[in-house]
């Protein structure tokens, strides 16, 4: 595989209890457990990892520099050398990746967070619209989702009742995931924004994740079956959604390419998608067949941090090859209204 | 494996300015980038990936709006990153993108920062509510000032040492076409007369609020190779953080500065920053900060930074100029101010910084800092592509 000058693994994640609110805890404090763990799972300090990144959002903190905050947990003294970026931590770890690929680093910690009940987080994600045009209107993340859904029932993509069952199996499946803030049945409950019912729309809640990457023989000490990143792109489309197809996602697809995902089958696919409308859109551009497990554990409609949700697709792909139950897995993170930004990543298991 | 030598080959700033109330937030940056493209005589086409930067969303009041700007900047179907840190985030966002060329992940980068400071009072903004922080603290300044006072006391520097920085960055800033403050009538008795703000900082001590933007293209050897004009080479770049308070923490001169200028040298082979350096963009938005950097960054020794600055050794006739733009003390538009120091120390190994050019400039740093003393990222650019 000579796509990369070197090779990469996801070799720990950790991630909190997603919960509706938890109101007792400061950011840091709702990181600094999660960071231990992730750390404690690979026997690194603070100190022995070679590059540090976080992603999260000022706007959800309700304050400028949050992150300055959350840096305190990572413990970063004597200095470390960290970097921040305003977007999922998906892309944090896509920052890492980079780093430990020009040799500047052989580890990296990564970690994201996100506190979404403060606030009205349908409202607070209006700010990230258009500031002169758009978001003077206040479209909310869930009106921009319902007309994404109804576009693909217009074209005869989906229907309600195929929508429902996206969310009832992605709940179905979180029983089985201590972490996830909806577990089980759901009602599918009255329309939020016509064609999406509640069971469409992913929880509001709080929580935090983090990941460890390792290269090469170092992975294969930490950890007894790395997961190796063997492809990891991502691409933005235009913002206006009256110059996107939104019952298609390009910016996926092409990332997908870059990314190797069409090259093998994959036998699971952790996807980013907040409303059950979006799964079928990403089934789509990343060609999911049959047979794939698509969110065992339960994905963003089972829990969705704001800011993690897309490392922790990442995080669970990993984990599913660690323990062995997967061997090539496809993992991808959004950003933006409708399926703007798109990461996708390929995991890949050492052959058995 | 060896990362592949990384190159600036083109630049692009806004004249900055107090408020630009005649662009959008995407016609500030698409300024900046076409200057950029312009510069390198490229096209929207041959960028592989855009790296953006700039300080909290709270200023122009867009949660993360690199999504809105996404069109403007040329980057609809290209990877498009977002850097956050602190007042460094300029600086730190260059050296993302440098990255991405280093690893060999893509060829030719647009990075770009930028602030429109207009939008609202950053002042302000930056002044975190309680429980956050105490009262009254009112800025950046109200926090910077003890840390001044601190370096005072350390080193008996005489009162008047922030003052000849001030004077020395906006009469460079004349010669500069893209700074904010041009102040032609200004003297020295006038800087000294200026209203005390947060004692010992005056106000014509302070970085001025700007709207800006500035855009680099950076590529790789073969990019350079067809570069029409000279090509600045990244011959070192790092960051370095460390927590904002704790006990035994040297904000008059912080370990992560320390050691982040201790790797640049390290990569780019420099043993004596004073001798082997030409010129230096730090960033110093309020005045007293330049001796302070002067012996954080090892250009003098402990206490002797105020020293250089008295004598006129970081005049731009001097033998180590610092901030020939002007500086943060004449332009700020906080996320991009990093980014400024960076280009400006290319501009300078490139020969293109004009009337601001030190002559024969071979090798310059570009410095950043941010958040409480906190957060570093400094590259130090030359004329000839790295031997290593």
């Amino acid at each position: 595989m000579a796509r990369y000058a070197r090779e990469v693994a996801v070799v720990a994640f950790a991630q909190s209890d997603h919960l509706r609110r938890t109101d007792e805890l400061s950011e840091v404090e709702m990181v600094m457990p999660v960071l231990h763990r992730v750390l404690a799972a690979t026997g690194l300090k603070a100190g022995e990892i070679g590059f540090t990144c976080s992603g999260s959002s000022d706007y959800l903190a309700g304050r400028a520099f949050s992150f300055t905050m959350t840096l305190d947990g990572v413990g970063a003294w004597p200095p470390i050398s960290e970097s921040h970026v305003e977007m999922d931590g998906a892309w944090a770890l896509y920052e890492a990746w980079v780093k430990i690929q020009t040799g500047e680093a052989d580890t990296a910690l990564v970690y994201s967070y996100g506190k979404s009940s403060p606030g009205s987080v349908r409202d607070v994600l209006t700010r990230q619209l258009d500031p002169y045009y758009v978001a003077p209107l206040w479209p909310d993340s869930v009106a921009l989702a319902a007309l994404q859904a109804q576009a693909l029932i217009d074209a005869g993509e989906t229907d309600e009742s195929a929508l429902a069952a996206v969310g009832a199996r992605s709940r179905a499946d979180a029983e089985a995931n201590p972490h996830a803030q909806l577990r089980g049945p759901v009602p599918q409950g009255d329309y939020q924004v016509r064609p999406l019912r509640t069971g469409d729309c992913p929880p509001v809640g709080d929580g935090a994740a983090a990941v460890v990457l390792a290269a090469g023989d170092l992975a294969r000490q930490l950890c007894e079956r790395p997961a190796w990143i063997t492809g990891i792109d991502h691409r933005i489309e235009a913002h206006s959604l009256g110059l996107r197809d939104l019952t298609d996602s390009p910016s996926t697809r092409l990332a997908a390419e870059r990314a190797g995902v069409f090259e093998a089958p994959v036998d699971t696919a952790e996807l980013h998608a907040p409303f059950s409308s979006q799964e079928v859109v990403l089934r789509k551009a990343l060609g999911i067949t049959d047979g794939v497990a698509v969110n065992p554990s339960g994905g963003a409609l089972a829990a969705n941090p704001m800011m993690a949700a897309g490392l922790i697709r990442i995080g669970e792909a990993a984990a599913r090859i660690h323990r062995g139950a997967s061997q090539r897995a496809v993992a991808h993170a959004t950003s933006g209204p409708c399926l703007q930004q798109n990461l996708v990543a390929v995991l890949e298991g050492d052959p058995r | 494996m060896s990362k592949e030598p990384v190159a600036v080959v083109g630049i692009g700033q806004t004249k900055h300015v107090a408020a630009r109330h005649d662009v959008s937030i995407a016609g500030l940056v698409r300024e900046a980038a076409a200057r950029a493209l312009a510069d390198a005589e490229l096209t929207w086409a041959d960028i592989d990936a855009v790296v953006i930067g700039k300080a909290p969303d709270f200023f122009e009041g867009v949660m993360m709006p690199e999504l809105y700007l996404a069109d403007a900047l040329g980057a609809v179907g290209k990877p498009m990153l977002r850097v956050h840190t602190a007042g460094s985030v300029g600086g730190s966002t260059a050296l993302v993108a440098s990255n991405l060329v280093a690893a060999r992940v893509h060829r030719t980068v647009l990075t770009l920062a930028f602030e429109k400071q207009s939008e609202s009072n950053a002042m302000w903004g930056l002044s975190l509510p309680v429980p956050f922080q105490q009262p009254l603290l009112a800025g950046a300044g109200g926090f910077f000032a003890p840390h001044v006072r601190a370096y005072m006391r350390r080193t008996g520097a005489p009162d008047t040492v922030g003052s000849l920085v001030a004077y020395k960055d906006r009469r460079n800033a004349l010669k500069n076409p893209y700074a904010h403050l041009h102040e032609h009538d200004l003297t020295l008795e006038k800087v000294q007369a200026s209203p005390m703000l947060w004692d010992p900082i005056r106000y014509s001590e302070t970085c001025p609020s700007s709207d800006g933007a500035c855009a680099m293209i950076l590529t790789d050897r073969a990019g350079a190779a067809r570069s029409p004009k000279p090509a600045a080479w990244v011959h070192g770049g790092a960051m370095r953080s460390e927590p904002t308070l704790f006990a035994g923490k040297d904000f008059v001169s912080p370990q992560a500065g320390k050691d982040c200028a201790a790797d640049v040298y390290r990569q780019a082979g420099i043993t004596d920053p004073r001798r082997e350096i030409d010129a230096v963009e730090m960033y110093v938005p309020f005045s007293w900060y330049e001796p302070m950097w002067l012996e954080n960054l090892g250009f003098a020794a402990e206490g002797e930074g105020w020293k250089l600055t008295e004598a006129g050794v970081t005049e731009l006739d001097g033998d180590l100029p610092v901030n020939p733009s002007g500086g943060v003390l004449s332009t700020n538009p906080i996320g991009a101010s990093g980014m400024i120091r960076f280009a400006e120390a290319a501009l300078q190994v490139r020969g293109q910084a004009g009337e601001h050019q030190v002559p024969g400039a071979r090798r310059a740093m570009g410095h950043a800092y941010g958040g409480g003393s906190q957060f570093f990222a400094m590259w130090l650019v030359g004329a000839q592509e790295p031997t290593s």
